[in-house]
């Protein structure tokens, strides 16, 4: 870890050895990957593949078409990041609901709907809640204050994922990963257990990393040298502690529980979502069973995209039909998705 | 006193809200004559461009949309190579807007065509029914120069690609005072003709020029390589951004380079005239930070691209929707 940036660059540049394929699990490394040109650092052998962990990416349609559903109720505004507009339902996006007259409005920090909730009394929010064990405890602690308040005019949707059980799945139906960037943020919170343990069991070994170049160039480093053993590092200490953040935690589980939870692309993962509990459900918008996906475009491969199972430029569509004006799938349209990355970085795209 | 919709009657009360806001503060020779078209000098070729300001809030850091709405259309005046000379004023109320607030914005226009070295020539008002707010169209002449000739595709191999100053700033404000977050990021709103004169008169070399408004400067740049078929190079470490406006970014997973400014430009110039012009930018107002950020080359040809801090390379591509910020 204390080698300098250009040494170990320029040994994953000359690597060599056998060809090793990589997961970088978070949306947010996927980007900061793209952005900051770290692929074509790396030598031929060794291949970064985007994992799951884009909230944006996993979302089912049937939650889409819930969410457009809810926008076009009397009197109800559907409260969301800018992401979620663009992502085609089964039959339509939110924006395009938006502008056949469908209530939703944008915010970019989720604290603004507490805001928007106590000064217009008259109105009904439902907030989007899309997320993963980072964002959570954030919504939990916006829930509690809700209930708190009495706040009667504010409901959450809820599509909120867990890591562990999804890497778990793809360790067991994807055998051809050397190795996985575990994702920071949700480690800030969740701690390095889960993942050590999968390491274990699967003997493939998981660095947690940062989100700067050189803490990404290193990670990948370290899984380069880790190949092949079942070990798990922790290279973003500063952030990272190895139990996590037991408070956030403990906020997160008094408002949820867990539950199984549709991914797009998937199915249904047992274990790998967070469900209202019984004594916030009234803060419920009616997420339970929101399972379906039902791809507008039956040539859209989001799916074996976000399993690494192909690059974003073998989709038929890609580069096409589906490009980030004319999204046909979810990748597409997230600024963590990786067919949005490959399209407008042109990383094996062809336009 | 507010806004009625018998100020857009083009009764008396219109006739009132002119005389003692608009001529007040706009007077000139040309406007002063009332006529149903301002007549004005002529020229061998004029720049003619029209721009529509909507603005929300109508107050931020930094600005107001009157100082926009002059900024707005006398930039894209001069990045034609023109000399602004005459603007309209095109302005729909809404019905319930203060008198006090129109005249602030009234005053802050006059300000800024004072200084820009602009006439407001001729002007429209209207009224809507709304929450009590405005929007403004201006349009603008200017005229061209003997001899003068930029645009994206004259940029040759070598040209040096500099900025006017930091970038962001005015989206990241715009952005502030909708989320009700306070900061010290100010808009850049401003007009740039001093700094373009600046660069006229000393007969610096330029090929194009470009404000860095909606968009931002990536999309520009590709554009650009689009135009002249060449490949534009910019440095990640050169590129000016204040470290406000980074820390914004950086919250909310918004990229400086795909952000509006409304008193930044892009230059090209001929490479042996590239200090001469960063020098002359400096020195100007509102170009304080300016930088030299890359350059004109064969390479990735009819694209724009990015070095980046740690040696690798981006592509960049133009801006798709409307600019989301990224979700966790």
């Amino acid at each position: 870890m204390t080698a300098p940036i250009e040494y170990v660059i320029r040994r994953l540049s000359e690597y060599d050895g056998p060809p090793l394929r990589l997961m970088e699990v978070c949306g947010t490394q996927t980007a900061e990957i793209s952005h900051n040109g770290i692929r074509n650092l790396l030598s031929t052998a060794i291949q970064m593949i985007s994992g799951p962990g884009c909230p944006v990416c996993v979302t089912v349609s049937a939650y889409i078409d819930r969410l457009i559903e809810l926008s076009g109720q009397e009197g109800t505004t559907v409260v969301s990041f800018g992401d979620l507009f663009r992502v085609p339902g089964s039959r339509e996006s939110l924006s395009e609901a938006k502008a056949a007259g469908g209530r939703a409005e944008m915010v970019y920090a989720p604290a603004q709907i507490l805001d928007m909730a106590r000064k217009q009394p008259e109105k009904q929010f439902v907030f989007a809640a899309v997320g993963f064990e980072t964002t959570a405890p954030v919504y939990a602690g916006i829930i509690k204050k809700a209930k708190k308040e009495g706040l009667k005019n504010l409901r959450f949707l809820t599509s909120l994922k867990t890591m562990p059980a999804a890497i778990r799945w793809i360790c067991a139906h994807e055998p051809d990963i050397q190795g996985f960037l575990a994702p920071g943020h949700v480690c800030a919170v969740t701690g390095t257990k889960d993942y050590e343990e999968i390491a274990r069991e699967y003997g493939i070994p998981f660095v947690v990393s940062g989100f700067s170049p050189e803490e990404l160039i290193t990670a990948i480093y370290g899984l380069v040298c880790l190949r092949g053993r079942g070990q798990t590092r922790n290279f973003y200490p500063a952030v990272v502690r190895p139990e996590g953040n037991p408070e956030a935690r403990a906020v997160m589980h008094e408002v949820f529980e867990p539950c199984g939870a549709a991914w797009r692309g998937i199915g249904r993962i047992e274990g790998s979502g967070l469900r209202i509990r019984a004594a916030f459900r009234e803060f419920d918008a009616g997420s339970d069973g929101l399972e379906e996906d039902i791809r507008k475009n039956s040539q859209c491969r989001c799916a074996q995209v976000l399993l690494g199972e192909i690059s974003p430029g073998d989709c038929p569509l890609f580069g096409k039909v589906c490009t980030p004006a004319t999204p046909q799938g979810a990748c597409m349209v997230s600024a963590e998705g990786s067919c949005f990355h490959y399209y407008s970085g042109n990383e094996g795209g062809s336009r | 006193m507010k806004i009625t919709m018998a100020h857009g009657s083009g009764g008396w009360e219109t006739s009132q809200l002119i005389e003692n806001l608009f001529a007040r503060y706009f007077s000139n020779p040309i406007l002063d004559r009332m006529e149903d078209s301002a007549v004005v000098e002529g020229g061998a070729r004029i720049a003619f461009t029209t721009d529509s300001f909507v603005v929300h809030p109508l107050f931020f850091p930094g600005g107001d949309i009157g100082r926009l709405a002059v900024c707005g259309t006398v930039n894209d005046l001069l990045m034609s190579g023109s000399r602004p000379a005459y603007l309209s004023c095109a302005m729909i109320l809404q019905e319930g807007l203060k008198i006090e607030t129109l005249e602030n914005i009234v005053r802050s226009m006059a300000e800024t065509a004072r200084e820009a070295g602009v006439l407001i020539a001729a002007g429209d008002t209207k009224v809507v029914e709304g929450p009590g707010e405005l929007y403004i169209n201006t349009s603008g002449i200017g005229y061209m120069p003997e001899g003068r000739n930029i645009g994206a595709s004259l940029c040759r191999p070598g040209d040096r690609i500099l900025v006017s100053g930091c970038l962001g700033d005015h989206h990241a404000a715009i952005m502030s005072a909708r989320m009700g977050i306070e900061n010290e990021i100010r808009s850049d709103a401003a007009p740039l003709n001093r700094m373009v004169n600046g660069l006229f008169e000393a007969g610096v070399g330029v090929r194009a020029m470009r404000d860095i408004t909606r968009g931002g400067l990536a999309t520009i740049l590709e554009e650009y390589a689009h135009a002249c078929r060449y490949g534009m190079e910019i440095r990640q470490k050169d590129i000016p951004v204040s470290v406000q406006t980074r820390g914004f970014c950086e919250i909310l997973g918004l990229d400086p380079l795909y952000m509006g400014n409304e008193g930044k430009m892009l230059l090209v110039v001929k490479e042996e005239d590239a200090s001469q012009a960063l020098e002359i930018l400096r020195g100007s107002p509102y170009g304080e930070g300016a930088a030299m950020i890359g350059e004109v080359t064969t390479r990735h040809q009819g694209r724009a691209y990015v070095k980046t801090d740690i040696g690798g390379e981006r592509l960049l591509s133009p801006l798709y929707g409307e600019g989301l910020p990224r979700i966790c």
